[in-house]
């Protein structure tokens, strides 16, 4: 097929959108964090959106998309954007140029990496970061976009359906925090019950504006066509980001009072949820999977804040349990009415759909949980993986980049 | 000389500010400060927890005046910055050695 202007323009306006998240993800995390750790908060997004952009032209893209591998892995074929030219591929997105798609799942792959950081803020050693970074990109995040999205992969071969990367980045990341946190342990002010408080709400708040607004293009743009679908993907969308919201707004009110970090919150954990879904169920049937989500984060946070785990920004609670349930809520809401080429879900008659989707989910959490349990302990042996205690104490900023936030007369 | 440092609470600095202007004291330095007293914090939220804040923020007003004037201006002050409720905040006064107007050169009373 020949490329067509107006999707092209979609996937290249759409991958903006996407790059532009990951920089709104280190301000969310960076104003959850104390002072003495927002730059070295920030720095490990901004260090991943350089280093993974490049390991994607170089081998990513090819371990994920290339043909001619098997159903775990990727080919060899695009090694380098080998035959990745201005031309469509013939496989994926077959109106835009090859690049285009390149270029915007590289953005999956960036975003995803980062989404883990939140997870070990505070205490994790930066070189260790980096190499955990690299490594589990290679060997977690390829091989799983191989699976949903990639030509001959087993979970795309079973039915299961990810839209824009419910399972794919969501699950992943969430499930690889908990298991990354498991091995580096929790920060001491933590263990010892100290108020750890956000330390620039308004920050977290630029944050999450730039997430929604990039997420029109995480989903909007997974339509991989400038249409119908990519508006409808565009709708649902505002709309879980909207009941997400507004569902944490209320029990953060029941709580005490409504808090923007718990609005910015519920809106983060109703877009994560439809990400999966976006393109596949009725705008409608996004009210509740943004209310449905909002509730299951919240509730997950009090049980991870009840068994002392340390996962300090909550990237399993909000993105990979926000996530599950998106993958799950596909395989109830999806509806062929909607997308010609989707599946139907349990409520329009194929329960099928349902165990589809609850076996991509749960072998992906799996595998991701397990490997990063491993490769956390690696990363342990070979450049360990905490800062000391006294540079915990005096802060990362300082400790690992020698740089400090916020200024003043007397630097 | 004397000096008299008060630690009152943010919303009252206005009214503080015009009750010594109202008895001729225009100069003072102010600076944020934190701290605590018997109240001991506030409760604020994060995500699903409640925290306590140990040290709230409060301004801390630095004057300094004429013996004759020290029991006029902390009337004065105890008046505007008081509401009833506990955080009110406390003033202290400690004797001054000497002042300086650094622009003129004089000294003593006429300094200040």
């Amino acid at each position: 097929m020949p490329v067509d202007s107006g999707d092209t323009t979609w996937i290249l306006i759409s991958a903006a959108l996407v790059m532009l998240m990951t920089p709104g993800v280190s301000l969310f995390y960076g104003g959850m964090v104390r002072r003495k750790n927002v730059l070295s908060t920030m720095m490990m997004s901004f260090a991943i959106l350089g280093v993974i952009a490049l390991l994607w032209v170089l081998y990513g893209y090819s371990f994920a998309f290339a043909p001619q591998g098997n159903s775990f892995i990727g080919g060899l074929g695009f090694l380098g954007l080998n035959g990745v030219g201005q031309g469509p591929s013939g496989i994926y997105a077959t109106t835009v140029p090859h690049l285009a798609f390149m270029v915007y799942q590289g953005m999956f792959a960036i975003i995803t990496v980062a989404l883990i950081t939140g997870a070990v803020v505070e205490r994790i050693k930066f070189s260790s970061l980096l190499l955990f970074s690299v490594l589990w990109f290679t060997i977690v995040y390829c091989p799983v976009a191989h699976w949903v999205w990639g030509q001959g992969g087993w979970l795309g071969g079973l039915g299961t359906i990810d839209f824009a990367g419910g399972i794919v980045v969501h699950i992943t990341a969430g499930a690889s925090a908990l298991a990354l946190v498991k091995v580096l342990g929790p920060r001491k002010d933590y263990l010892e019950g100290k108020p750890m408080v956000a330390h620039n709400i308004p920050m977290i708040a630029i944050g999450a504006a730039l997430l929604w607004f990039g997420w029109f293009g995480f989903n909007g743009g997974s339509a991989l066509t400038a249409g119908g679908l990519a508006s409808n993907a565009f709708v649902t969308t505002n709309i879980a980001g909207a009941s997400g919201a507004v569902t944490w707004m209320i029990i953060s009110w029941v709580q005490r009072k409504p808090t923007l970090i718990g609005v910015t919150t519920g809106a983060i954990a109703g877009l994560a949820a439809i990400t999966p879904a976006a393109g596949y169920v009725t705008p409608l049937a996004a009210i509740p999977i943004g209310i449905v989500s909002s509730i299951i984060g919240y509730y997950c946070i009090i049980f991870r804040n009840n068994r002392r785990i340390d996962e300090s920004l909550d990237v399993w609670a909000v993105h990979g349990m926000g996530g599950t349930w998106g993958v799950l809520a596909a395989g109830l809401f999806a509806s062929s009415a909607i997308n010609p080429a989707g599946p139907d879900g349990a409520i329009f008659g194929d329960g099928m759909q349902f165990v589809n989707q609850l076996a991509g989910a749960a072998s992906v959490f799996g595998y991701s949980f397990g490997i990063t349990l491993g490769l956390s302990k690696l990363v342990d042996k070979i450049t360990g993986l905490r800062v000391s205690e006294h540079e915990e104490t005096v802060g990362l900023d300082i400790a690992q980049h020698s740089e400090t936030a916020y200024g003043g007369f007397l630097r | 000389m004397k000096r008299i440092e008060a630690i009152i609470r943010e919303e009252k600095l206005d009214t503080v500010r015009e009750s010594l202007t109202e008895v001729g004291y225009y100069g003072m330095t102010v600076t944020e400060v934190s701290g605590r007293g018997k109240q001991g914090g506030i409760t604020i939220q994060w995500r699903v927890e409640d925290y306590q804040v140990h040290f709230l923020p409060k301004l801390k007003i630095e004057i300094v005046v004429l013996d004759e004037d020290v029991d006029r201006i902390v009337a004065k002050i105890m008046h505007s910055a008081r509401t009833g409720e506990r955080g009110d905040g406390k003033i202290f006064v400690m004797p001054v050695e000497n002042a300086y107007r650094i622009r003129t050169g004089e000294s003593g009373n006429d300094a200040i």
